[in-house]
């Protein structure tokens, strides 16, 4: 095995690992949050829960940045070619 | 292990290679608009079952433009209605047998973001002309104009790195767990896996919504103050 496959084996398990640190923080901060407002405003629980996927798919966009980074590592390395 | 981003070729129409996933998009738009040929064919005011439950649909899709967008849905119904029925059958199509979403392909995912970036030019531009619509970018102020036109790029790429992302990963993870663990232990990840699939549906209709919905000219600021309570 040479250099160049072994560190895009280990960047892609760091893309992903570390890249998935940062949304899973902040989607706990968002439900969190969520069920805060809809403990105290139970009638406003539907444009709440709304916006709340809609704010997650946002927040999750960046886990799957790395993921497409990591597959992009993977499977369509330019490096190796 | 197969690349989840090359497309194996079925058979070839020509020169042009035709993809199991550009198939099994043909068969499901077939379905769709035999079942809505067939579903608005025979409309009775004393609705049969299925015509109940397709007006069910069509009012939830009402109901969410109305709530998201805050306009009228008419205009918006047509399109926001099969983006989501669409993506919707395609996440769920991996229940038959031998079949894979043709979503978690990302060509099919590059092509639904490009009708949406596609459709916020058209809503635009029909709802305020072309001044309108280009006088949306230099909304709040026109500094934020470099800002706002990369938006609308970066956003629809976003649309398709998130539907693709979220579809692709499940059908990875029940490979993976089905060539580790073998047969029936990957079933609750295919549960979980159509859970996921209908949310995608419903927050790529919904960031439609909103991205066409910003395209559209901004209102004036009393009609936003009257409608939040």
């Amino acid at each position: 095995m040479n250099w160049l496959e072994f560190a895009s084996i280990i960047g892609a398990a760091v893309a992903v690992s570390f890249g998935a640190i940062g949304p899973a923080l902040a989607e706990g901060r968002a439900v969190a949050a969520a069920m805060d407002a809809i403990a105290r405003q139970p009638e406003a629980a539907n444009a709440i829960s709304r916006t709340l996927f809609v704010g997650l798919a946002m927040i999750e966009t960046m886990a799957m940045y790395c993921l497409v980074i990591a597959l992009l590592l993977l499977f369509a390395n330019p490096l190796l070619k | 292990m197969t690349s989840p981003l090359a497309a194996e070729t079925l058979f070839r129409l020509g020169p042009v290679p035709i993809s199991a996933q550009v198939v099994s998009t043909w068969v499901l738009m077939a379905a769709l608009s035999l079942g809505g040929f067939l579903a608005s064919r025979r409309l009775r005011p004393v609705p049969s079952a299925f015509q109940a439950f397709i007006e069910m649909v069509v009012e939830t899709v009402d109901a969410q433009i109305r709530d998201t967008m805050r306009v009228e849905p008419t205009p918006y119904r047509a399109f926001i209605g099969s983006l989501f029925l669409f993506i919707f059958a395609a996440n769920w199509s991996s229940l038959v047998p031998g079949v894979e979403p043709p979503t978690a392909h990302l060509e099919t995912d590059a092509a639904l973001a490009f009708l949406v970036f596609l459709a916020v030019i058209r809503f635009g531009v029909r709802a305020g002309g072309w001044r309108g619509y280009l006088k949306t970018f230099a909304t709040p102020s026109p500094l934020m104009i470099p800002l706002n036109f990369i938006e609308s790029l970066t956003r629809t790429f976003s649309l398709l790195v998130r539907l693709f992302g979220n579809v692709m990963s499940g059908v990875f993870v029940i490979g993976i767990v089905l060539s580790l663990a073998g047969l029936l232990v990957p079933i609750p990840l295919m549960a979980l896996d159509l859970l996921t699939g209908a949310v995608q549906a419903y927050i790529f209709a919904v960031l439609a919504m909103v991205f066409i919905a910003e395209g559209l000219e901004p209102p004036a600021s009393d009609k936003l103050g009257k409608e939040t309570p």
